[in-house]
């Protein structure tokens, strides 16, 4: 494994199977009375997150804590980064606190990747800008592998808001790579310029994807960034892409529901549905402990360039 | 198993033309039989006693084990097994591994008398990270320990209770211990090893 975590596209598929084997053996550990490992014991993992976040933070935190590493939460607001310290002075902060590792949430793409080259630990992406959320794409991978035992041949349909979501594109490059085929159906300005390059396919057509899928992925609708007109209204975006019970029952009766949360209920996944049996959402942020658990420990142990 | 010499599995080399069998089948099966009858008298018919394997090797001993002392006590004594990966205390030395399965029977350890059970006995500090991931999962009566061979350079006060084979060793030997279950034929050889022991 590469000693960071930036990129879904950077997993190998031996990589992405170890990550998800570990996971697994680890989610037993859930059910045991001390929920608690002393693998990462004297590690530290420095949260930085420059975005607002509960669950992946609380998610890392947790993994982090359960692998008994000290955990220091540092988050932009009230820090000295509105007093307008740069994310390299941040940074060169955080190395002399020597950090193992660093979660980073960033609202820029890229600041990841930066960050890498300023720090001696591994760098773990916790989503940055548009661009990329790899844990989440993992954490659904082994949510899909859990619920349906497999993911080589799996059909796959990513619904909404493509252009803005760094967990579409995560989940397209894990999810090609572990074999499964990925379907995009999005409105026309919902999708990023570049997606005939991505290892899926492109539709828009809600209603002609669903009986043909095994998994379908409802994106939040992001209505922070929907200041220009993708779409005429909410309303039109909810009858043409929203998931609703009678969509639901055109998925064949295996196939699941997930969303990455947070939900924006009546928008594009309906209440009952986000309630009902076939949704994974509760069991994704399980299972999002136990797959933070195994990247850090395979990011972590063994002798990394300072240890 | 803490070193690489007592990891067949991991061995790259095919097993070189130095390599001997110390151990042949019958002998492993009577060792077995010698051991299960051991524990049936050490734990008075192994009413409280739980096998837990250690990973890769201990895990289709510990099922072995609990077979034999079905057949002589004529009711099943429950085996599982232990992995001991995430408690090692080379974590930072090594590169990071995939980890075994942890399968703790539904009896639970719980006041009961645990057999660890493993394939090589050598420096010790496998069983020390099991005795810290069992005190995790509960807490027993007693934890005792079985090994098919053990080939001495203990490195921590640690000692088996019951012993296949006691097989006096270099350092710069290397035991594989080779098992139907995983490797299709049962052997214990003896070989010259090509790297000399971490740490020492």
């Amino acid at each position: 494994m590469n000693r960071h975590l930036i990129s879904a596209g950077d997993l190998s598929l031996a990589d992405a199977l170890l990550i998800l084997d570990t996971a697994d053996e680890l989610a037993s550990m859930a059910e045991r009375p001390v929920k608690k490992l002393p693998t990462l014991r004297g590690r530290t993992v420095v949260n930085l997150f420059y975005e607002d976040s509960t669950r992946t933070r609380i998610s890392f935190e947790a993994a982090a804590k359960r692998l008994s590493a000290d955990v220091i939460n540092f988050s932009a607001k009230g820090s000295s980064v509105a007093k307008g310290e740069s994310l390299k002075d941040t940074a060169l902060t955080l190395e002399a606190m020597g950090a193992d590792a660093v979660v980073i949430r960033h609202g820029a793409s890229g600041a990841p990747h930066r960050l890498a080259s300023w720090v001696r630990g591994s760098v773990v992406n916790a989503g940055d800008g548009a661009h990329e959320h790899p844990t989440q794409a993992l954490l659904d991978a082994f949510t899909m592998r859990r619920r349906l035992g497999r993911l080589d041949g799996l059909r796959v349909t990513i619904v909404g808001d493509v252009l803005h979501s760094r967990v579409a594109r995560s989940n397209v490059l894990l999810l090609s790579t572990l074999g499964a085929e990925v379907t995009l159906v999005a409105p026309p300005t919902l999708l990023p310029v570049a997606v005939g390059g991505w290892p899926c396919s492109v539709g828009y057509d809600l209603d002609a994807a669903l009986p043909k899928a095994d998994v379908v992925m409802m994106l939040r609708v992001q209505q922070e960034r929907m200041n220009a007109a993708y779409f005429p209204t909410v309303r039109e975006y909810s009858r043409r892409y929203g998931l609703d019970a009678a969509r639901m029952a055109l998925l064949p009766e295996h196939g699941i529901v997930m969303h990455p949360g947070p939900m924006n209920r009546g928008v594009e996944i309906a209440a009952e549905v986000a309630d009902s049996v076939r949704s994974t959402i509760v069991e994704q942020v399980a299972n999002g402990v136990s797959v933070r658990m195994a990247v850090l420990y395979l990011l972590l142990s063994g002798p990394g360039e300072q240890r | 198993m803490t070193h690489a010499a007592d990891q067949p599995g991991r061995d790259p080399r095919p097993g070189g033309s130095r390599t001997r069998a110390v151990l042949e089948p019958a002998e492993i099966r009577r060792a077995l039989t010698r051991i299960a009858h051991e524990i049936l008298e050490r734990t008075s018919g192994a009413g409280d006693v739980v096998l837990l394997g250690i990973p890769t090797r201990g895990v289709p001993l510990a099922h072995r084990l609990a077979e034999r002392l079905e057949q002589v006590e004529g009711r099943p004594v429950p085996a599982g097994s232990l992995d001991i990966t995430m408690y090692r205390d080379d974590l930072r030395l090594r590169p990071a591994r995939a980890l075994g399965h942890t399968e703790v029977p539904t009896t639970g350890i719980d006041d009961k008398i645990v057999v660890l059970v493993d394939d090589v006995l050598y420096s010790g500090r496998t069983v020390r990270a099991a005795l810290d991931a069992l005190g995790d999962i509960g807490r027993p009566r007693a934890v005792q320990l079985a090994v098919l061979v053990d080939r001495g350079h203990r490195e921590l006060p640690i000692r088996p209770d019951y012993v296949g084979k006691n097989l006096p060793t270099s350092q710069r030997e290397m035991v594989r211990v080779l098992l139907t279950e995983v490797d299709g034929h049962d052997a214990v050889l003896l070989g010259v090893s090509p790297v000399t022991r971490e740490g020492s």
